[in-house]
């Protein structure tokens, strides 16, 4: 490690004092794993970000940017990490026209706020994503973190028409623009989602926003089968009904959501006692959209025989769907040794869940399992126990679990393991396709590998 | 161009897949745009491994190369800038599966836009990018290009659709990018690949999402009596979040002239015409739908006709989706631009672009898709007459000048090519330009491929084997 001693002492002459903290408790809050960096800063704009990365890049130093580290623990540590680049001071709304439905943000703005500012003209952003309460816009986008409303208003890549970002070299750059439409050179911006910071620090963020629904709902449809209950999410999304969205999850994950609800609102958490396999599917709209799909549900859901059909109003909805939101959220802190894998695939058979939720016997495990309608699976493995026996028995399922995975050839990836977990195993699961464009590309925008090395798939 | 090149083309591929004479070789140098360069060398492989192969043979031989599917693209996209090789996938035109549950069809570059559609609507399913030339136009030029149509407002563009792409790079390695859902672990390779003009690799296949066809879809058709009032409309429309699947404009002499060509049923006697469609559920579109028109009464609309049937939708997009081809009636030749600004700028911009073609001497009309704020003037003009030309030409980049200044951008769905490459500093700076030339070099460091496109050669951004452009025809060469 190129940790000078006196680094804070340079920072601070490069940004001013205010902007760097250098006392060990400030790092420890910026520290993923074991990794601690020697100082942290917090830039007031780009300006300043693109000096620390041309500092960085001088002195090659590696840098974490990060906004309210909810995600931090994403992905593997880093295999250098000397400064920790906090982007929570850059929270202007650069530009906003609600009459065209654009907007430009700084990256380090939380997407609440950001909610509110854009509820106050009948629109909103549709990234929907665990944390949000505390989340920025740019951590949101770095992480690619799924969002809730990607059936129906698709995911960040369609939305997102711009950025403004620091390369590499120090060099602030942007792609896209603030027209919806645009074709204009290299969609770079693509790139930056879901990067976890590897390719540059995210400045600002470009997207189109979207009128707020008029009313929204929600339907539950219970069945004792996870057979039955995979028959009736694929007769939903066969419908081509507008759904916001469609949630399928095992009797294990009602369990600890009806626990979640419990907090809140008593009469929803209510419907999913006795625990089973469960289908919600939420809509938004019209009055009358709304309407109808609240009776095509329910006409679905009693031609798939179901145990119980239930119609969520629109505050009980935003109860459902806001404790559906933070699953990954949630699930992290419940058990000892939590492992959560999100698996991409396009089928997922009722021979492909039992094989997923196939705990070894007499093991401590749970398996509560979360199906999207986008194929987007969240299997959390929760184990009660601390032994060396329930640790190994833990990793042994993760292996498995992969296996099984890459087997379907599906994108399987672990985004969030303890720590002497991930030490153990590759979180990224197989090497995704065009692993070695990926590489060439990480070249081309960070030559010196000063941006969170080693975090990202293959150890990029 | 080297015969032994030319040997080798034809021993791979059989001396009917190899163009090189000089009459066969013309036939190339155009595409839709008013650019011009002629390749040295047209071949038309069959497989991913031929496409490799003369990749190898470009290098060994060290020509450049670039792609081609139908030849209907407004940007110089897939022109010979520098001379060399031309690869067309006119013989790549398999759809080699179709997977109808999950909503993804795998094709060859080659395949007609709309043959995506034809080959699925049995299933209730789309393709969804419509650009006007969908009837010949190629999905391997739709993903070079990144296309869109009028119901990109709705759908996007074909990067919104496009989830795995099979690639040939420069040196000749086959590789795969993204998987069937359009969810791998990574970076969004397509993202950057789906519009990249052809300057970083060969398509050879491509993975495409189907979109499901709407309950129910309703075609409106609005007759203002003044540009003024359409223009505001579309603004409106947007400012109160209603968001139709599509919102094109037509101005009243481009209306007059798609009638004469094919009584498409738009009035002759109207300032402009607002063609929209709202779709989804029943209760949703009879609702948008009502909106729509409560919007084009407020701006004073003349008349708000809503097609009966589905003869009636079809022929109003008929007159729509023709109207460039209308055009051709009227002059030699006809110059389509693609711009792009706010939609709330459109009332100024379309006032502004008056009154560049009124200064150049130009009649330009106006055929776009309103809703996006994606405009296309159309000049008409005699490639023949130098100095007309060169107005034309001027005429245009002042427009794209013009929608820049008001916070757009130099295309919105055309492509930059070697139509306005030179252009491109009007948005970005050098710090972006040795990005983005970062990213070229990273797949695509001699340049083999399609050089001459996207980056200004000016700003010494350039690469070498440039030919001529912009030359009228006639002109001494």
């Amino acid at each position: 490690m190129t940790i000078t001693a006196n680094l804070s002492a340079r920072l601070e002459s490069l940004l001013g004092s205010e902007r760097v903290l250098s006392s060990e408790s400030d790092s420890r809050i910026y520290a993923i794993e074991d990794c601690i960096p020697a100082a942290v800063v917090k830039p007031a704009n780009a300006q300043e970000v693109a000096e620390v990365v041309r500092f960085a890049a001088a002195e090659n130093l590696a840098l974490v940017c990060c906004g309210s580290r909810s995600k931090l623990n994403m992905g593997l540590p880093p295999r250098r990490y000397d400064v920790a680049v906090d982007l929570t001071a850059l929270t202007e709304i650069v530009h906003y026209d609600p009459e065209d439905l654009t907007l430009s943000v700084d990256a380090g703005l939380p997407l609440a706020s950001l909610a509110d500012v854009l509820a106050a003209r009948g629109q909103f952003l549709p990234l929907s994503v665990p944390f949000f309460k505390t989340s920025t816009v740019g951590g949101s986008v770095a992480s690619g973190i799924d969002s809730m409303l990607r059936l129906q208003y698709g995911a960040s890549r369609d939305f997102l028409i711009g950025a403004e970002f620091v390369d590499g070299k120090g060099q602030l750059c942007k792609s896209g623009g603030r027209v919806v439409k645009n074709v204009t050179g290299y969609d770079i911006h693509k790139l930056l989602i879901g990067s976890l910071g590897t390719l540059a620090a995210i400045t600002r963020l470009n997207f189109r926003t979207f009128p707020l629904p008029e009313t929204s709902a929600g339907h539950l449809a219970g069945f004792s089968t996870p057979e039955t209950a995979l028959a009736f999410r694929k007769s939903v999304l066969a419908s081509g009904l507008p759904f916001s969205g469609v949630q399928l999850f095992d009797p294990g994950f009602a369990e600890l959501l009806s626990g979640k609800l419990r907090e809140g609102n008593r009469p929803a958490a209510e419907l999913l006692d006795p625990p089973r396999w469960f289908v919600y599917a939420f809509f938004s709209g019209h009055g009358a959209v709304v309407r109808r799909l609240r009776d095509e549900s329910n006409d679905l859901a009693s031609k798939a025989g179901a145990a119980l059909s239930e119609i969520l109003d629109q505050p009980s909805n935003e109860f459902f769907t806001e404790a559906l939101r933070e699953a990954f959220a949630w699930l992290q802190p419940s058990a000892p040794n939590v492992a959560i894998f999100r698996l991409a695939q396009q089928h997922f058979t009722p021979a492909d869940v039992a094989q997923l939720q196939q705990a070894p016997p007499a093991s401590p495990l749970k398996t509560p399992l979360l199906l999207n309608a986008s194929g987007i699976c969240l299997l959390a493995l929760l184990s009660a126990g601390g032994t060396q026996n329930d640790r190994e028995s833990l990793e042994r399922r993760v292996r498995e679990v992969f296996s099984f995975a890459n087997a379907n050839a599906s994108g399987t990836t672990l985004p969030h393991a303890p720590a002497w977990l991930k030490s153990r195993l590759d979180v990224w699961g197989s090497t995704p396709p065009g692993f070695p464009l990926m590489q060439r590309v990480k070249s081309a925008f960070d030559p010196q590998n000063i941006f969170s090395p080693g975090r990202f798939v293959g150890g990029l | 161009m080297n015969p032994a090149l030319i040997r080798d083309l034809i021993s791979l591929l059989g001396p009917a897949n190899v163009l090189s004479q000089t009459a066969d070789l013309m036939l190339y140098e155009f595409d839709g745009s008013v650019e011009k360069g002629r390749p040295e060398v047209v071949v038309f492989p069959r497989t991913t491994e031929e496409v490799s192969r003369i990749m190898q043979l470009a290098n060994q031989f060290q020509v450049p190369v670039v792609g081609r599917g139908a030849g209907t693209g407004l940007s110089g996209g897939a022109l010979a800038r520098g001379g060399g090789i031309m690869v067309v996938f006119a013989r790549m035109t398999r759809i080699l599966e179709l997977d109808l549950e999950n909503c993804r069809a795998v094709v060859q570059p080659g395949v007609v836009n709309l043959d995506i559609t034809r080959a699925v609507e049995h299933a209730g399913l789309y393709f969804a990018p419509d650009p006007s030339s969908q009837k010949s136009a190629t999905i391997g030029g739709n993903v070079a290009e990144n296309s869109g149509g009028p119901h990109t407002l709705a759908c996007g563009l074909t990067t919104n659709h496009v989830t795995a792409l099979e690639l040939v790079l420069p040196n000749g390695e086959i590789v795969r990018v993204g998987n069937p859902l359009g969810d791998s672990a990574g970076y969004d390779l397509c993202g950057l690949f789906v519009g990249s003009e052809g300057t970083l690799a060969l398509v050879t296949e491509i993975t495409v999402k189907l979109t499901r066809k709407a309950e129910l879809v309703k075609t409106l058709l609005a007759i203002f009596d003044t540009v003024g009032d359409a223009s505001r409309t579309v603004a409106e429309i947007t400012a109160r979040g209603i968001t139709p699947a599509a919102c094109e404009m037509l101005d009243g002499w481009t209306l007059a002239v798609i009638e004469d060509y094919l009584n498409a049923g738009f009035p002759r006697d109207s300032a402009a015409v607002l063609l929209m469609e709202v779709e989804g559920l029943r209760e949703a579109a009879e609702a948008q739908a009502a909106a729509v028109a409560d919007v084009c009464r407020a701006n004073r609309a003349r008349e708000v006709r809503t097609a009966r049937d589905d003869r009636e939708r079809d022929s109003l997009w008929k007159g729509r989706k023709n109207a460039f081809g209308a055009m051709g009636r009227l002059a030699p030749s006809n110059y389509v631009l693609d711009g792009v600004i706010p939609r709330s700028k459109l009332p100024e911009a379309l006032e502004r672009i008056h009154e560049i073609g009124t200064k150049a001497g130009f009649r330009i009309g106006n055929i776009f898709h309103a809703g996006d704020g994606n405009l296309h003037p159309i000049i008409l003009f005699d490639p023949r007459n130098s100095r007309e030309f060169a107005n034309a030409v001027a005429a245009a980049e002042e427009i794209i000048r013009m929608c820049v200044s008001l916070g757009g951008s130099l295309t919105g769905e055309h492509g930059v090519g070697m139509e306005k490459n030179e252009l491109m500093p009007l948005l970005f700076t050098d710090a972006d330009f040795d990005l983005m030339r970062r990213l070229h070099d990273a797949f695509n460091p001699d340049s083999s491929l399609n050089p001459g496109k996207i980056f200004p050669i000016s700003k010494g951004c350039g690469e070498i084997r440039v030919g001529k452009s912009r030359r009228p025809l006639g002109s001494p060469a």
